[in-house]
């Protein structure tokens, strides 16, 4: 038998079903290996040992009572931004280094109600803002790659963990490429669902408007089996929205034949480090040769992407934000001289530097006599930007390209200057702004560093991206290379 | 276009955040050089664009107005700093 730690989350289902091993077995197996590789990578922040371990439990009983939901017994981690009833949530923050999140998220009590295992809470960019998880208050996390290199961010931990196979499948979210850039270079699958597609509630809030919550797994089949179970209408966040779900295990066959795949020449322009741009090439070729016809189409507002988003997603942060005044929950600054000074001293304190830098920017585009100029621009912009995919998507079924302009960067590398590191986003945040469906699966190596193939489609069709990514992960083994030290 | 000194401590005051001595001058920069990157924008053709409301044109949905979360305050109050008989303390306002 593979050992437990590198099946995937598929073949530990049918394992367990047979009674090959049972949950408590893999619990226990994969929190040795978090005890052991865990501290080095930085992934987690919190390890619910005890919690994970009676959760086990519970579930090989209800397995033993014929009782058996579709998750059942099978381990996973959330990333630090979901709130888990009496369990530490601190969203990467010192302003939350002390939160206890009184109810759980819905993606949460999802995926418990199917039985899932939650091994622990993972690191990450602190409120999500970041793309290199150094902005965490906990530390950055490691790339299982290569340790001197960044796994990526928001969701660094989430897909540090999955890479190093300390658990086969992280929750994560994606206001910005949040999930697609940190699994491109770790040589994961990243999955960000339509906008509305998965519930909000009890995610803590970076910017509303593009928030989405996803997964990260080793292979498109194990993304389709967790977006079943976290998918579909919640009234609890208002942003939901009512729209079937889909059986996505089921519509993974079927060939690509007749796919019409879209490829936008800007993508491969000179940001694109040469070698990626050749693993990408390389895909696309083996999409051509299953079948698929090759189109250019064209997203005239493509350069506006990043700078409509570092005006939206600033506004919307500093509105979210504001919730933090040291009073109801969150960090408190000591012997504050009125109420003022508490306020400003305990989010100036309990906040990191890019969080504050954030902050900042969206209150400057919010106030006075500067919110038509950036903000309400910003939004017409992002309506051009929508109307291009969606002209787009008239002629092709999918995008594809490059999940990231270079493969994992260096820690440090990229702290000095804030657009430098933005400019990371690049090819993910058009799908943000408009609400997209998109996705990061394995398509190649450069000097020992993964690369990731970019696909994004229509709204809804979910489906159809992982229909895609699981053909081409039947044709290439990209996806099953682990990090030398983590097999 | 940069901001300078006394825009940024305007801004920190809206923000409601202290920003310490070496973190103002830090903040100072890098923001005006966000503020240069966005700027592009200007030359985005927008004129007769609608702005956009919502990524999947939703309306926002209503519910009848009944109460549906239970009452769980002390459970809530638990992370705050200062509580009392159910209030949230902070240093006096009205001397």
């Amino acid at each position: 038998m593979t050992a437990l730690h590198l099946q995937t989350l598929t073949e530990l289902k049918a394992g367990l079903e047979k009674g090959d091993f049972t949950s408590v077995e893999l619990t226990t197996a994969l929190l040795e290996r978090i005890g052991s590789l865990g501290p080095d990578l930085n992934a987690f922040i919190s390890v619910l040992g005890d919690n994970a371990l009676a959760q086990a439990a519970a579930a090989d009983a209800a397995r033993a009572a014929g009782n058996a939901g579709v998750l059942c017994g099978l381990p996973i981690v959330h990333k630090d931004i979901f709130c888990m009833r009496d369990v530490l949530t601190t969203c990467g923050s010192r302003m939350l280094e002390n939160f206890v999140a009184p109810y759980d998220a819905t993606v949460v009590e999802r995926l418990a109600e199917a039985g899932a295992v939650v091994l622990g809470k993972a690191n990450m960019d602190e409120f999500a803002m970041g793309s290199s998880n150094e902005t965490s208050y906990f530390g950055p996390v490691h790339n299982p790659w290569d340790h001197a290199r960044s796994p990526g961010g928001s969701s660094g931990g989430s897909a540090a963990a999955v890479a190093a196979r300390l658990s086969p499948a992280a929750t994560a979210t994606d206001t910005g490429g949040s999930i697609r850039q940190p699994a491109a270079l770790t040589n994961t699958v990243g999955f960000k669902p339509t906008y509305g597609r998965v519930s909000r509630y009890g995610m803590i809030a970076f910017a509303s408007s593009l928030d989405q919550a996803g997964i990260i797994t080793r292979s498109a089949e194990d993304a389709a089996l967790l977006l079943g179970v976290m998918s579909g209408f919640d009234e609890r966040d208002s942003t939901s929205v009512d729209v079937p779900v889909p059986d996505y295990l089921a519509g993974l066959g079927g060939s690509l034949n007749g796919l019409r795949v879209g490829i936008v020449r800007q993508h491969f322009d000179a940001g694109l480090d040469e070698q990626c741009a050749a693993a990408v090439k390389a895909a696309l070729a083996e999409l051509e040769a299953a079948g698929a016809t090759l189109t250019e189409v064209d997203l005239p507002n493509l350069d506006y992407c990043v700078p409509t988003y570092y005006v939206v997603a600033p506004a919307e942060c500093s509105s979210n934000l504001s919730r933090f005044d040291g009073v109801r929950f969150g960090y408190r600054a000591s012997e504050p001289k009125d109420l003022n000074d508490l306020y400003c001293r305990s989010r100036g304190e309990g906040f990191g530097a890019e969080v504050k830098r954030r902050i900042m920017t969206g209150t400057y585009v919010l106030s006075a006599g500067y919110y038509d100029a950036y903000y309400l621009k910003a939004q017409k912009v992002r309506q051009l930007i929508t109307d291009d995919f969606q002209r787009a998507f008239e002629s092709v079924d999918v995008i594809a390209g490059p999940t990231t302009p270079t493969p994992a960067f260096k820690l440090g590398d990229k702290t000095d200057d804030p657009i430098t590191m933005y400019l990371n986003d690049i090819y993910t945040i058009g799908a943000n702004l408009a609400g997209l469906p998109a996705m990061s699966t394995p398509c190649g190596m450069v000097d020992d560093l993964p690369v990731g193939l970019h696909l994004v489609g229509p709204h809804w069709a979910e489906g159809r991206l992982l229909q895609i990514a699981h053909q081409y992960q039947q044709l290439t083994d990209w996806h099953k290379q682990a990090p030398e030290a983590y097999t | 276009m940069s901001l300078d000194k006394d825009q940024v401590q305007h801004i920190a005051v809206l923000a409601r955040l202290h920003l310490a001595d070496d973190e103002f001058a830090e903040t100072v920069q890098k923001l005006s050089r966000i503020v240069d990157f966005v700027d592009q924008l200007v030359a985005a053709p927008t004129d007769d664009v609608v702005p956009m409301a919502h990524p999947v044109n939703q309306a926002q949905r209503l519910r009848p107005d009944r109460v549906s979360e239970p009452n769980d305050r002390e459970h809530l109050q638990q992370n705050a700093a200062e509580t009392s008989d159910g209030l949230y303390l902070v240093p006096k306002v009205i001397e």
